[in-house]
């Protein structure tokens, strides 16, 4: 699972004082803006415009390689879509992926950080491994993946150790989506456990040191010391991880190719099927275009159920 | 207050910069560059090549590059090398960018594709040379020849003579292949013995195009096919119908009745070459680190016959001119004929080790010859190569194949699966126009 591909900006700070702001003038408005302003092009070019062909490609018979132009089609490539078992297989695959990659990680990112937010020696050496996987490319992590999961592979001769006869994590339809989300979560943890090590570091040591004068034990600490002073770093984690475990792609391609028997086919493994390999672009687009509305769909209830209920 | 002031003029630059983003894009889209890279009217022509990672193939190119660019100082060729995976698609990403090279290679059945997408122009002025050609290594498309190709390679059943004779098993030969009732009691006498891991392995670990090369034959041989090959616009009846369906069972079954491994290991080659596997379908590529192995005992033979004869795949990478060439064309067609002379298909085939494309040279490639060592896979293409569907449609019909393929060896119902690829590949077809 690869990180979004735009850095949002960092959670709110509590504005300037105005009376400052009204001093220095217009310069930190104008170099605010000036630094936008590469970003803001890049984001234009490369996300909003495609986004808006996308949107008209989508109602044509656009083809990769034809020497016809485009034709207007109307919502023929929806109804074939809707039509169509590997859609659903593919939509029930991504949102299975997603409803579970969403708690599991966050969860096991969170433990990560907070075994590691502790002041020892070593600390780093372990904050280390576990960011590696992050940086290591998707591609060579599929790879590696792919060789563990063979049916004689690492990991069913580690099983074989305790009796367990291991199956064929990727060519039995019910273990090949486990197969991807176990690896999946190995790849990305490392990140949000960096993001949520950041909020856990913004909470200050003497909230905890006033609990436990209180008297509370570290399970009702973190439930009421750390879990709210987490609030906004988990807001942002929960986006970030809903939208890129929308986005599974990579290792679906190199492991599975979407089989078997569409267990493991994604709405964007189906779109960069039909779209580069059966030249389809039209319908491609059409794809994408679901996938466009189903993301900003549950954004904006995450963003609804998230929302600061204390009003500003 | 500065945050809006910040906000309202970051939105006006966005906004802004709508028109000019919207202009660099067209502009890049518009301009085509011709096949020279470099300055202008320099002649030179850039040549394209998925044999990157290829040592012995990268160099007889560029050893005909140099030739030709010794020969005459009008143009100079350069090679650029692909990795096979993704060349396919840097292909048509160069093509939509117009900045396709003036020459490149192709992989054989995608040659009808690109002929109609207008990527490739014909070679004009070479027919007679071509004809002495294979008739799987040519591509030709209307009547136009398009490519050709240095070699072919053939498919096989390989296997040791001694491990027949065990199992008492009549060694086949081009003549008198193996029906598909012998094949069948021969893997269940090996199977029955335990001593092979596989008894058959048909190298189902491997992706992409193998599927369509490796199996759509097997389906040609029940008697089978991927489209109706009369007009080439459905597959209705020859990839749903009853010898399909007998393919998809008989397909399935190898696996169900542990003939054959669902999924093959990473190396199929190396099992064989192990001794796990007593039957190994593979490509005469395999040919030389087998007779390393097991000397005078390894054998090659013909496919099962199903029915409908034994049937193995043909067409290899062969090489084509692009529609990108502008003024360098005439140049281009030089090249295409210098590079098309007996001399160096064999060269080009002694370092691929396959089948040369022209008798001529096959009599001064060592082992071609008639009675010579590799003379089985000459005639193993010659008798029983079938050709991929030649119709621009191809890359679709491939990648619907691969999947209904691998569903139905995974378990799907075969008459849903093949009758859902039969429809979307006669949609593709419709879509298209039929390609006229």
């Amino acid at each position: 699972m690869t990180t979004s591909t735009f850095k949002p900006a960092v959670p709110a700070q509590p504005a300037a004082p105005p009376a400052r702001a009204k001093r220095a003038g217009r310069r930190p408005g104008t170099v605010a803006f000036l630094m936008l302003v590469p970003a803001g092009v890049l984001i234009l070019t490369f996300l909003l415009v495609p986004i808006v062909l996308t949107f008209g490609l989508a109602f044509t018979n656009a083809r990769l390689i034809s020497p016809q132009p485009a034709r207007f089609i109307g919502f023929d490539n929806f109804v074939r879509l809707f039509d169509s078992d590997t859609f659903y297989a593919s939509l029930r695959n991504t949102l299975v992926f997603a409803i579970v990659i969403v708690p599991v990680q966050s969860a096991i990112a969170l433990g990560l950080a907070m075994l590691i937010n502790v002041k020892m020696r070593g600390v780093n050496f372990f904050r280390t491994i576990y960011f590696l996987p992050v940086v290591t490319s998707i591609v060579v992590v599929s790879i590696l993946w792919l060789f563990l999961y063979q049916p004689n592979g690492l990991i069913n001769a580690l099983l074989a150790n305790v009796g367990i006869q291991g199956p064929d994590w990727l060519g039995n339809p019910n273990t090949a989506l486990f197969a991807i989300i176990v690896l999946s979560i190995w790849q990305a943890v490392g990140f949000h456990m960096v993001i949520w090590l950041s909020g856990l570091q913004t909470i200050p040591g003497e909230l905890y040191e006033a609990a436990s004068i209180d008297g509370a034990n570290p399970w009702q600490q973190f439930a009421y010391v750390t879990w709210p002073g987490l609030r906004q770093t988990a807001i942002f984690i929960l986006i970030t991880i809903t939208i890129s475990a929308f986005a599974l792609f990579s290792q679906v391609n190199i492991m599975t190719q979407g089989g078997p028997l569409d267990a493991t086919t994604t709405l964007v493994f189906q779109a960069v099927r039909t779209g580069f390999q059966q030249q389809q672009t039209g319908y491609a687009a059409a794809i994408s275009l679901v996938f466009f509305v189903l993301v900003l769909v549950v954004s904006l209830i995450q963003r609804y159920l998230t929302r600061e209920k204390d009003a500003r | 207050m500065k945050p809006r002031l910040t906000s309202r003029l970051a939105a006006m630059m966005l906004v802004a910069a709508v028109p000019l983003s919207l202009t660099a894009c067209a502009k890049g889209g518009s301009s085509s560059t011709s096949g020279n890279e470099e300055s202008g009217g320099g002649g030179t022509l850039t040549l394209w090549t998925h044999s990157a990672g290829n040592k012995n193939e990268l160099a007889s190119i560029k050893t005909i590059v140099d030739d030709f660019n010794a020969s005459q100082t009008k143009y100079k060729v350069e090679v650029q090398a692909f990795p096979q995976e993704s060349y396919n698609q840097s292909v048509a990403a160069a093509a939509a960018a117009k900045k396709l090279p003036c020459i490149l290679d192709i992989d054989g059945p995608n040659v009808p594709n690109w002929a109609w997408a207008g990527y490739l122009a014909p070679l004009e002025g070479m027919d007679d040379v071509l004809s002495k050609y294979l008739p799987s290594t040519v591509g030709k498309y209307k009547d136009k020849y398009y490519s050709y190709g240095y070699f072919d390679v053939a498919l096989n059943m390989t296997s040791r003579k001694s491990v027949l004779k065990k199992y008492g098993i009549r060694v086949p030969t081009v003549d008198e292949p193996w029906t598909g009732d012998e094949f069948m009691a021969g893997l269940k006498k090996i199977k029955d013995s335990g001593d092979f891991v596989n008894p058959l392995d048909l190298a189902t670990g491997s992706t992409g195009e193998w599927w369509p090369y490796a199996y759509s034959p097997l389906l040609q041989s029940f008697g089978g096919d991927l489209i109706n090959r009369n007009d080439y616009k459905s597959a209705e009846g020859v990839l749903n119908g009853d010898k399909a369906l007998a393919w998809a069972a008989w397909f399935r079954g190898l696996a169900t009745d542990k003939l054959m491994p669902l999924k093959s290991g990473a190396d199929p080659g190396k099992d064989f070459l192990n001794g796990k596997t007593a039957i190994l379908y593979n490509g005469s590529w395999g040919a030389a680190d087998g007779r390393k192995k097991f000397g005078d005992d390894i054998v090659f033979l013909p496919p099962p016959d199903f029915g409908n004869g034994p049937k193995i795949g043909g067409a290899s990478w062969q090489w084509g001119m692009s529609t990108n060439c502008g003024d360098n064309t005439a140049g281009a067609m030089e090249y295409m004929k210098f590079a098309s002379t007996d001399k160096y298909v064999a060269m080009f085939a002694t370092s691929a080790v396959a089948i040369p494309s022209t008798d001529a040279a096959a009599a001064t490639v060592k082992g071609y010859e008639t009675g010579g060592e590799n003379d089985i896979f000459r005639q193993l293409s010659k008798e029983f190569a079938v050709v991929r569907p030649v119709t621009p449609g191809y890359p679709f019909i491939a990648t619907e194949f691969t999947k209904t393929a691998q569903d139905i060896l995974n378990g799907a119902d075969p008459q849903k699966a093949l009758d859902q690829a039969v429809k979307n590949i006669d949609d593709n077809q419709e879509a298209n126009g039929f390609f006229e």
